[in-house]
């Protein structure tokens, strides 16, 4: 049988972070009643025009230049058309010609055969990073035969990031979105949380054989997790491995991921190829985006988007954090990454280490494998944890001066686990658990040991 | 080059236009042809042009809070409503399939 290679290419839509809409004034807010955020032009009311956001243009420069992406200093507007009962306008705002930004790459990392201590670092090319609109929501209420329309979400500014084929497996499009979701955390573009629909991912997956030409694509959609994203890539490629072992063919179609069954099933209402009719955006001007050289002298500043000023003000990224823990602090890289996946982990980690003598790379284990673990045991997070910076580095500083074994020190934390507000020092009294410093009385009680076993050591001496 | 009957039936899903008739089509037929004459034009080595307003400035928006709340007024419209939802059938009803539509090119 000759090997499958699996192609994996992603769009990813993440929502703007903003006060406002990309082409309205309404507000953006996730859970209001239902069509009280929407303005004329969001529902599409004739007569009305979009007036672009100038903060959507930071935030898609912003991730450009993380994303190593070549900024269009000029991008164009285009239509998209298509029916749907969310889309009023019948079309949606969108770049399609020329984007604000093109020609970028992501690195992302993973752990060779789940061993945390083996990393590889891998690349995915960006394509592109388009603006365009969200569309409202659909409720379907399938007893009446009808579809309930919100239009709160239609015109939220989105960020189209388009990632080349150039994954190969579920975990590698996880940890890719991954990464994208920790940068664009990082940089405040959008909240890029799944739950909350503010980073919505399709996949496109198709397999061939090595030194074949691609195979035909599958679209999938509905995915709602980084965990069923790999879950939804996987089976696919393996639906399609096993349609074309038998004999089939795979259609050129798009597909939902069910999450309860674990299976791809074709999209209802998707049927047939879409003619979205592409024609430029009548109403808004070319987009022109301006650095130090070309930044014109008398311009309201209100007006420009200096890609070198956003550029200055670009904050740590991801990959940029690692180093510098790993560099500060003496941990490994792989520590460093675990850091970083959990919300609040590196602040109470540091906030540890400000507060304590231990050496950071000790502390480390201390926030891996005890604090880490029990907070996963119990589906906490790190902002919930029963136990603050300040109670683990006092008790850490016991142990540092000798005061405790590491074994008690596993047992007072877990006695502050229970979240009852005593001290270290109180739980170490109660439970007896200090070391014994004096030698005279360790001298004592070894004694005492001997003398009570006088067989055993006479066996001993005799060899 | 006359336009075909598949062609019309593709634009007429797309756009959701009615050529109700021969009429409709020859207006059509004719509105191309009045375009074919772009053709004509060398335009070797000329940049495309794809707005009027490129020489424009495009206006950029602060990013404050300034529509929206006026559920009241966006619902006066709509034929129905279920509690401040619009409401629409559960898909796209699609046009009936060429071969089923009698009333397509009525009276051609």
């Amino acid at each position: 049988l000759a090997p499958w290679v699996p192609v994996v290419g992603l769009e990813i839509h993440a929502q703007i972070s903003s006060n406002s809409k990309l082409f309205s004034g309404s507000q953006v807010q996730f859970a209001a009643p239902p069509n009280s955020l929407v303005s004329f032009f969001d529902a599409s009311l004739p007569g009305t025009l979009p007036v672009l956001n100038r903060r959507c243009v930071e935030a898609a420069v912003m991730t450009g230049l993380a994303l190593n992406c070549s900024i269009n200093k000029k991008s164009l507007f285009d239509r998209k058309h298509y029916f749907y009962a969310d889309l009023p306008a019948g079309y949606q705002i969108t770049q399609q010609r020329v984007p604000i930004a093109v020609n970028g790459r992501l690195s992302y990392s993973l752990c060779i055969d789940n061993k945390m201590s083996q990393m590889v670092t891998k690349t995915v090319r960006i394509k592109q990073i388009q603006l365009e609109q969200d569309s409202g929501k659909s409720l379907h209420d399938d007893t009446r035969s009808q579809t309930l329309v919100d239009l709160n979400r239609a015109g939220v500014g989105l960020m189209e990031v388009v990632m080349e084929p150039d994954m190969c497996c579920g975990e590698e499009a996880a940890a890719a979105v991954r990464e994208l979701q920790l940068i664009l955390q990082t940089l405040g573009s959008s909240q890029a949380v799944m739950a909350e629909g503010k980073l919505r991912v399709d996949a496109n997956v198709s397999v061939h054989h090595p030194g074949e030409p691609y195979g035909v694509r599958t679209e999938v959609k509905n995915i709602n997790s980084i965990r069923f994203l790999a879950k939804a890539v996987d089976y696919e490629i393996q639906r399609q491995i096993e349609e074309l072992e038998n004999g089939g063919t795979i259609l050129n179609e798009t597909r939902a991921f069910d999450s309860k069954l674990g299976c791809t099933v074709p999209m209802r209402d998707k049927e047939g190829k879409q003619d979205y009719r592409f024609m430029p955006e009548p109403n808004l001007p070319p987009l022109i985006l301006y650095d130090a050289k070309s930044l014109p002298a008398n311009m309201n500043h209100q007006q420009v988007v200096n890609i070198d000023w956003i550029h200055e003000r670009l904050p740590d990224l991801p990959s940029v954090k690692r180093a510098k823990l790993v560099e500060q602090y003496g941990i490994l890289p792989e520590h460093s990454f675990t850091l970083l996946n959990e919300d609040g982990l590196t602040e109470f980690f540091e906030n540890v280490v400000k507060q304590t003598q231990m050496k950071p790379k000790k502390v480390i284990g201390w926030i891996l494998n005890d604090l880490l673990s029990y907070l996963k045991q119990h589906s906490l997070t790190v902002k919930e944890s029963p136990v603050s910076p300040f109670l683990l580095a006092d008790l850490l500083n016991l142990l540092e001066k000798k005061e405790i074994s590491s074994t008690a020190a596993k047992q007072v934390l877990a006695e502050l686990w229970k979240g009852e507000g005593k001290a270290p020092l109180e739980i170490v009294k109660e439970k007896e658990l200090e070391l014994i410093q004096d030698q005279k009385e360790l001298e004592q009680i070894c004694q005492a040991v001997i003398d009570g076993q006088e067989n055993e050591v006479i066996m001993m001496v005799l060899g | 080059q006359k336009v075909t009957v598949e062609v019309l039936d593709h634009l007429e899903r797309l756009a959701l236009v009615d050529f109700r008739d021969s009429e409709g089509v020859e207006r059509l037929q004719k509105a191309i042809q009045f375009a074919d004459q772009l053709h004509e034009v060398n335009t070797d080595g000329v940049e495309p042009m794809d707005s009027v307003l490129e020489d424009r400035c495009l206006y950029l928006r602060e990013d404050d809070v300034t529509e929206g709340n006026c559920t009241k007024e966006l619902l006066k419209n709509a034929r129905e409503k279920v509690e401040e939802y619009f409401v629409a059938p559960p898909g796209n009803i699609p046009l009936p399939k060429l071969e089923e539509r009698e009333t397509f090119l009525q009276g051609s």
